[in-house]
């Protein structure tokens, strides 16, 4: 058996030397990327080694035919083609690759990977490919400006799901040459656990304080804060705005109904981890939906009570990343 | 690649295929059958305007069907489908029929590859510089049509982006050009079609062989004498000699080859340089006559020069004449026999009047003579369109229709003598001569050929009588226009009313010579020549190689430093900032990413005390040049002087 994986092994790394070496592929990289010289690659497309056989052919037919309009018609073509290799080349020399949005997802929906493309030279870019595994989208950038593309990608796991390897290519301008470059930006997205389709409703009376599950999120006000980015507009108190000039915000209490609590251990026991996991993040989903206070219990991590929408983030990637390694694995 | 593709065709670049095809089409259309040229156009007229509005692809049984269909009535046409015209047959129907079944992106680029063949297959019949422009305008519009499959931008920006290409592409062309070792070809056998077309000479003559061939003005050679030319009565350039004669036509004999002329060379010498045009003989034209040194050649007995292979292409040589020598003098008596054969019974009226002369006068010299003077007497017409003659050609000529062209009075002449007992042969070759007022060289045309006779004189040798002087003196000193009566059909160019077509002709035809010389001349031969000048070895290939790469690597540098610097703008604040920065790196304190100059300047500054009062003003110095509203008013030198003296 070890006789098996024993070449396997050295494959792979000599693929990983290869990848490094040749291709410069390192863990994650840092955004912004610019692509120097030495990133980019090329190598003729089938359609350059038609073209290549094509020219060879009228070279031979050339010298049979001693043909010396034929000599020139040839070498201006091969000249056509090895101009097309800086051309192609230049479409893709010190292009700027920044990291664009990349939003959490749930699990099942695609994660959207934004990436900003431009450059600053003089002359435009044109059709620049951008791949990754599942998907590929085109640029074309005027002189001295940049593009933001969205590359989507399924998910199957919650957690870090990282871009992985993307290829900018381009073929321009006459589909000879192929330059391409090979990146892996250290961009990623989130991954919520899905969310549970048909779940138990959450626990009638909460752990700490027996209160009823109410959705009305009734809470009563206690008094006015300064304004935080996360805070509803609604919580925004524009009485008080019109006489301060600044943002301020209502702050409430929880009263009668207090805040729900979401307890891992408060779920039956016989539930898988996933399954777990989606229950958890439907219920706290609705519970920000219905704009009301909860308490996330997890094995050693308890979150809240809190509302609004850093909450919500905060519980869902504990959710997300709970009992995962920390680093984000490599795609 | 085809993932960099769209799935599916715009019309867009449909319509730059349709124009590259028809402008690689068009000059072919002569050439091709007319059935197959509709064809070929219909498909493209008709797809070209059911693209306006959108792409649709044609009928899927169509094009196999069209395929076999038209594939059959071209192996019908020229009974094969292979050779040169076939061939380019063959690939004009291919491209239409690719053109029908335009779809996706690969198939635009099938088109424009068949469209380079086809240009290619251009020059087999024709290397002017016309067409040479014209495959230039194909290359440029192919170019086009391949940028087309990735941009959409209005015909001129893409044409302009396709001359782009091309200028890169010419330095290139041209090194390559010069320095690719020609290998002189064929380097197989070639089609036998591959020469056909190519005007000249015949090995054989027979009546109306010679005036069909004056009716062109194609120019069968030039000639760079080296001092004066030769007066016209002495232009007599020495084609194939005929001796064997079955009654109607006059064929060469077979004679054996020397490196040498057998002949003692005397009188003037004329020197002067041949660009001899293909005639896919073996024979070299020559001024009578040529003396030894022609390059590659060989002499046959009859004087006549011979090269080591058909002349299937244009070529220079070298040559040396003496007009004033005598040749023949001690003929081998096999070859007098045979300049004496005639079939028998045949041209009984000519035999008659060769008996009439022979028993008048007693040496051969005054029978010629007498001849002669008979021709002169005979009231015999110079015509270009003489009429049909029976079997016994000279009979029919001499006293039936009495009109004849050069082959005729040759032929009859030649007979004559023959009948009188005196050895004669034909000679054919040309008479005459232009010189081009642009470069002095002497233009001889195909209407220039001519046909003389040879008779041979005890004592003397061979002397040459020209029997068509006898009877139109003009044709040798004032050429075929002055000779003809006015209403014959003459080429165009020939005509003397028409001097300013002429004078255009001739300049044209000055910058056809400097073209064919340069450009279609330069062989395996020009390109040593050249080389050696420029101080190369031809003989070492490495030399070669090295020079090539020599000139193909700096035409490569200077496209990588054309790409360098469209690519990322100079920009000498930036620059300066950069070195700034790799200064701080080295000392340990990198920029973040998302550092501005000043957060940077004070992270490097606490890192670095000693140095922080330069660190801040140098980076604030740099953010005022960079973000102020008014630039200009700082000093940017100081900032570089800072920053070059700046070291930690």
């Amino acid at each position: 058996m070890s006789a098996l994986t024993a070449p396997r092994r050295l494959w792979s790394r000599l693929r990983q030397v290869i990848d490094r070496r040749l291709f410069r592929i390192r863990p994650a990289e840092a955004l912004p990327i610019r692509l120097p010289q030495r990133r980019i690659f090329i190598l003729p497309t089938r359609a350059g080694l038609v073209f290549g056989l094509t020219l060879f052919a009228m070279l031979l037919a050339s010298i049979n035919y001693t043909l010396s309009l034929g000599f020139a018609l040839t070498f201006l073509l091969a000249g056509l083609g090895i101009a097309s290799i800086f051309h192609a080349f230049r479409t893709l020399l010190e292009l700027e690759i920044k990291a664009g949005a990349a939003p959490p997802v749930h699990c099942g929906e695609p994660a959207i990977f934004g990436l900003n493309i431009g450059h600053h030279g003089k002359t435009p870019r044109e059709a620049i490919y951008i791949r990754t595994a599942h998907a590929t989208a085109r640029v074309d950038l005027p002189p001295d400006s940049h593009a933001t593309v969205t590359l989507s990608a399924p998910t199957t796991r919650r957690g870090w799901q990282p871009v992985g390897s993307v290829v900018i290519d381009t073929v321009f301008p006459l589909g000879l040459i192929r330059a391409w470059s090979v990146l892996t930006p250290d961009l990623k997205v989130l991954v919520y656990p899905a969310l549970e389709s048909r779940p138990p409703p959450p626990p009638a009376g909460t752990g700490l304080s027996g209160q009823a599950y109410t959705a009305s999120g009734d809470d009563e006000f206690a008094g006015l804060r300064a304004h935080r980015p996360t805070d509803s507009p609604r919580q925004i108190a524009w009485k008080a705005v019109a006489r301060s000039g600044t943002l301020v915000s209502k702050h409430f209490q929880g009263g009668a109904g207090g805040p729900q609590v979401f307890d891992w251990h408060q779920l039956p026991p016989a539930l898988a981890e996933e399954t777990r996991l989606q229950r958890l993040a439907r219920w706290m989903v609705d519970a920000a939906q219905n704009d009301v206070r909860w308490t996330l219990i997890l094995p050693g991590v308890q979150l809240g009570p809190d509302r609004g929408a850093q909450h919500r983030h905060q519980c869902l990637r504990s959710l997300a990343l709970f009992n995962q390694p920390d680093h984000v694995p490599r795609a | 690649m085809s993932r960099a593709l769209e799935p599916t065709l715009s019309a867009y670049p449909l319509r730059w295929a349709a124009a590259c095809a028809c402008a690689t089409l068009l000059p072919h259309l002569p050439n091709l059958p007319i059935w197959l040229g509709a064809l070929a156009s219909l498909i493209l007229i008709w797809r070209a305007l059911s693209q306006i509005n959108a792409p649709s692809p044609a009928p899927r049984f169509l094009s196999p069907l069209l395929a076999i269909a038209a594939g059959g009535l071209i192996l019908f046409e020229y009974g094969t489908l292979f050779g040169k015209q076939a061939g380019i047959a063959l690939l004009a129907l291919l491209l239409g029929l690719k053109y029908l079944e335009c779809q996706r992106p690969r198939d635009v680029q099938v088109l424009v590859l068949l469209c380079f063949f086809l240009q290619l297959g251009l020059f087999f019949d024709t290397q002017s510089p016309l067409i040479g422009i014209g495959a230039l305008a194909g290359a440029v519009l192919a170019t086009g049509s391949l940028l087309s499959l990735y941009t959409h931008h209005p015909v001129r920006s893409q044409l302009r982006t396709a001359s782009v290409l091309m200028l890169q592409a010419l330095p290139i062309m041209l090194v390559l050009f010069v320095l690719f070792p020609r290998i002189p070809g064929p380097l197989w056998g070639l089609p036998a079609d591959a020469f056909s077309g190519r005007t000249g000479l015949s090995d054989s003559m027979q009546p109306g062989a010679i005036s069909e061939l004056s009716q062109s003005g194609e120019i069968a050679f030039r000639a760079q004498f080296r001092n004066a030319p030769p007066p016209p009565a002495l232009r007599y350039w020495r084609g194939p000699v005929l001796t064997d004669f079955d009654g109607q036509r006059w064929t060469i004999r077979r004679t054996t080859t020397n490196d040498t002329p057998a002949y003692a060379i005397t009188g003037a010498a004329y020197h002067y340089d041949m660009t001899l045009e293909a005639h896919n003989r073996r024979w070299l034209l020559a001024l009578d006559y040529p003396a030894a040194g022609i390059a590659d050649a060989s002499y046959a007995a009859d004087f006549t020069v011979l090269g080591r292979e058909p002349v299937r292409q244009r070529i220079r040589y070298t040559a040396a004449s003496y007009p004033h020598s005598q040749i023949g003098k001690n003929e081998a008596a096999a070859s007098l026999d045979g300049a004496l054969s005639l079939p028998r019974a045949s041209n009984p009226r000519t035999r008659a009047l060769a008996e009439q002369l022979r028993g008048r006068h007693q040496t051969p010299e005054r029978i010629v003579a007498a001849a002669i003077a008979w021709l002169r007497e005979a009231d015999l017409a110079y015509t270009l369109r003489p009429p049909r003659l029976g079997i016994d050609t000279a009979d029919a000529f001499l006293f039936d229709t009495r009109q004849g062209f050069c082959e005729h009075f040759a032929s009859a002449f030649v007979v004559l003598m023959r009948a009188a007992g005196v050895p004669a042969r034909v000679v054919t070759g040309y008479q005459g001569g232009e010189i081009n007022p642009f470069d002095n060289s002497m233009v001889v045309r195909q209407s220039d050929a001519h046909a003389w006779a040879e008779v041979w004189l005890a004592g003397e040798g061979w002397r040459r009588v020209d029997p068509t002087a006898a009877s139109a003196p003009r044709r040798i000193d004032g050429g075929l226009a002055a000779a003809l009566p006015d209403d014959s059909a003459l080429p165009l160019l020939v005509r003397p009313d028409l001097s300013w077509l002429r004078t255009l002709r001739d300049r044209w035809e000055f910058l056809g010579n400097a073209w064919n010389q340069w450009v279609l001349g330069f062989d395996q031969k020009t390109q040593r020549s050249l080389l050696r000048r420029l101080g190369l070895h031809t003989d070492d290939w490495r030399q070669m190689g090295a020079a090539m790469l020599i000139g193909i690597g700096s035409l490569l540098a200077a496209l990588a430093w054309w790409a360098q610097r469209r690519a990322a703008p100079r920009d000498p604040l930036q620059r300066a900032w950069r070195r700034f920065e790799q200064k701080l790196a080295r000392a340990g304190v990198p920029r973040l990413p998302w550092e501005g100059p000043a957060d940077y300047a004070n992270r490097a500054a606490r890192h670095c005390p000693d140095h922080a009062t330069a660190i801040r003003a140098i980076a604030h110095c740099y953010a005022r040049l960079r973000y102020s509203a008014d630039p200009t008013a700082i000093d940017s030198k100081a900032l570089h002087s800072q920053i070059k003296r700046f070291s930690i």
